[in-house]
């Protein structure tokens, strides 16, 4: 395949950044987008040009590091795909494909493709955890959970934490992934005792990482490599409710 | 967004069912308005629960314009830098985005026809007129296009309250997998029938059928 490239930029933080085009041939149909560009990396090494910066780590669509906004679309247009898990034959040839870094003000670029989402991880810090006993595994069987209670948490479980919603939101709003997480660990026996700090703390984070607001535009769960419903943001919404006007919050 | 927004539904559906008053003559119109303003009487004086009315919708819409400003601010400090490519949505509805700016055009609407059918200022008939006659007076055929003002405006209400309904259910959390069918629906008939119900009003009045 024959492609033209057009890729964000960005020497460091600081720097201003730009979109550079690249002529790349010979791509494989069923090469994945980030094998097309390490082939476009090792041209750019061979030539003695700085190679393109972008994260990844799996490569199998499990660890959310991959972060690509193709062509204005955030992990490219296959619906419930990671950028590691798409391929090439996705494209046409010929194609001109705009590749750009998550963009948010929570996630500032490092370096080219790549943004910092530690701001993630601190909103996972502020209550995206419980309070379990360490040691042995339990038996299964001594903490009966609901079967519906348990698919829906697995379902909300299967978030990455990618940042997708994020890069697709108008609002640059988190409310996905947050919404992810609080159903995820709300549903489980487990996640009782945590449950009403965890979904204001989460929020106040949120809020002051510098996410924006939700307004149940419905994007993130399209760009959503894992298909995180939206329901999650009713639960979310619903839980903070009933901790804060609700007092359960103590 | 979504507790305001509520309020504001509310007094839509009252509002327009008041208005199909018109279809039952000017006497019934008339006398809804009369009603209006002594309705509580003599328990409060005249014109409390209207005044009440008032204040709470004024307060209502401030808020609701309020919180839609700061999500917007919020929104455009959330994202410092665009993207390149061109934008794309793959979000069904076309309300969604038609959120922002059919909510200033309504703003803008309410100003006018507050100066109108509240405040007489733009009305061909002034305060000494029955509200029936200045209904008539302000949808004649000659002012079509005044008829085709309101018109559009209410179908933005409509597209409005089409994202707006449902919208304001998931943010209270009252949404879930089961309720989503019955929520869409709710949201498609209010939507539907407070435009249809405002719509007949001055397109009668401009048709000739009520005058
Ligand atoms: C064809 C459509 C409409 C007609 C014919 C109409 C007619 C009227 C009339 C006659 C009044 C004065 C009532 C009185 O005597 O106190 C009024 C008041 C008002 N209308 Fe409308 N209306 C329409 C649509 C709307 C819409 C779509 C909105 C809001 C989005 C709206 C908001 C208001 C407000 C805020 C007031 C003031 C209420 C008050 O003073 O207590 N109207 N309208
Ligand atoms: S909700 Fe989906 S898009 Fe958002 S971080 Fe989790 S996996 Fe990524
Ligand atoms: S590299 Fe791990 S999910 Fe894509």
């Amino acid at each position: 395949m024959k492609l033209t490239l057009r890729v964000w930029r960005q020497q460091g933080p600081e720097d201003k950044g730009s979109m550079v085009e690249y002529k790349i041939d010979g791509i494989s149909a069923d090469a994945s987008f980030l094998e097309m560009l390490d082939v476009l990396n090792e041209k750019l090494i061979a030539d003695g040009a700085d190679p393109i910066a972008f994260d990844h780590d799996c490569r199998e669509g499990i660890c959310g590091m991959c972060s690509l906004v193709i062509n204005g679309t955030p992990h490219g247009p296959e619906r419930a795909t990671t950028t590691c898990q798409l391929h090439m034959r996705k494209f046409k040839d010929g194609e001109v494909i705009d590749v750009e870094p998550w963009r948010a003000k929570a996630f500032p670029v490092v370096k080219d493709l790549v943004v910092d989402r530690s701001a993630f991880d601190r909103i996972i810090q502020s209550g995206g955890y419980i309070s379990a006993a360490t040691g042995t595994a339990p038996e299964a069987h001594s903490t009966p959970v609901p079967k519906p209670d348990a698919d829906a948490a697995f379902e909300a479980a299967e978030c990455i934490g990618c940042g997708a919603c994020v890069a697709a939101c108008p609002n640059g709003s988190a409310a996905l992934f947050l919404g992810a997480k609080v159903t995820h660990l709300g549903l489980m026996p487990q996640g009782q005792p945590e449950r009403w700090d965890r979904v204001v703390g989460m929020l106040d984070t949120h809020d002051d990482e510098g996410f924006g607001g939700c307004t149940n535009t419905g994007e993130c769960t399209i760009a959503c490599p894992k298909g995180i419903p939206l329901d999650v943001i009713g639960r979310l919404n619903h839980d903070y409710l009933r901790a804060t006007v609700g007092g359960k919050k103590k | 967004m979504a507790v305001t927004g509520g309020i504001l539904v509310l007094f839509l559906l009252m509002h327009m069912i008041g208005n199909l008053k018109i279809f039952l003559g000017a006497e019934d119109f008339n006398h809804y308005a009369h009603w209006l303003r002594t309705v509580g009487e003599p328990a409060v004086p005249r014109r409390t629960v209207l005044t009440v009315t008032e204040i709470v919708l004024g307060l209502a819409v401030v808020l609701h314009i309020w919180s839609a400003v700061s999500l917007g601010r919020r929104a455009h400090e959330a994202r410092p830098v665009k993207y390149q490519a061109k934008k794309k949505s793959h979000a069904q509805g076309y309300a969604i985005h038609t959120m922002r700016y059919g909510g200033v055009t309504i703003l803008l609407y309410i100003i006018w026809h507050l100066l109108d059918l509240t405040f007489f200022v733009v009305n061909p008939k002034g305060g000494d007129a029955t509200p029936y006659e200045r209904m008539v007076a302000d949808f004649d055929p000659s002012r079509w296009f005044i008829t085709v003002w309101y018109v559009v405006a209410i179908l933005l209400v409509g597209l409005h309250l089409h994202h707006g309904v449902w919208s304001a259910f998931q943010t209270l959390g009252l949404r879930t997998p089961r309720s989503e069918r019955a929520l869409r629906g709710l949201a498609v008939a209010v939507a539907a029938v407070v435009t249809a119900g405002f719509i007949s009003v001055p397109v009668s009045i401009t048709a000739g059928w009520v005058s």
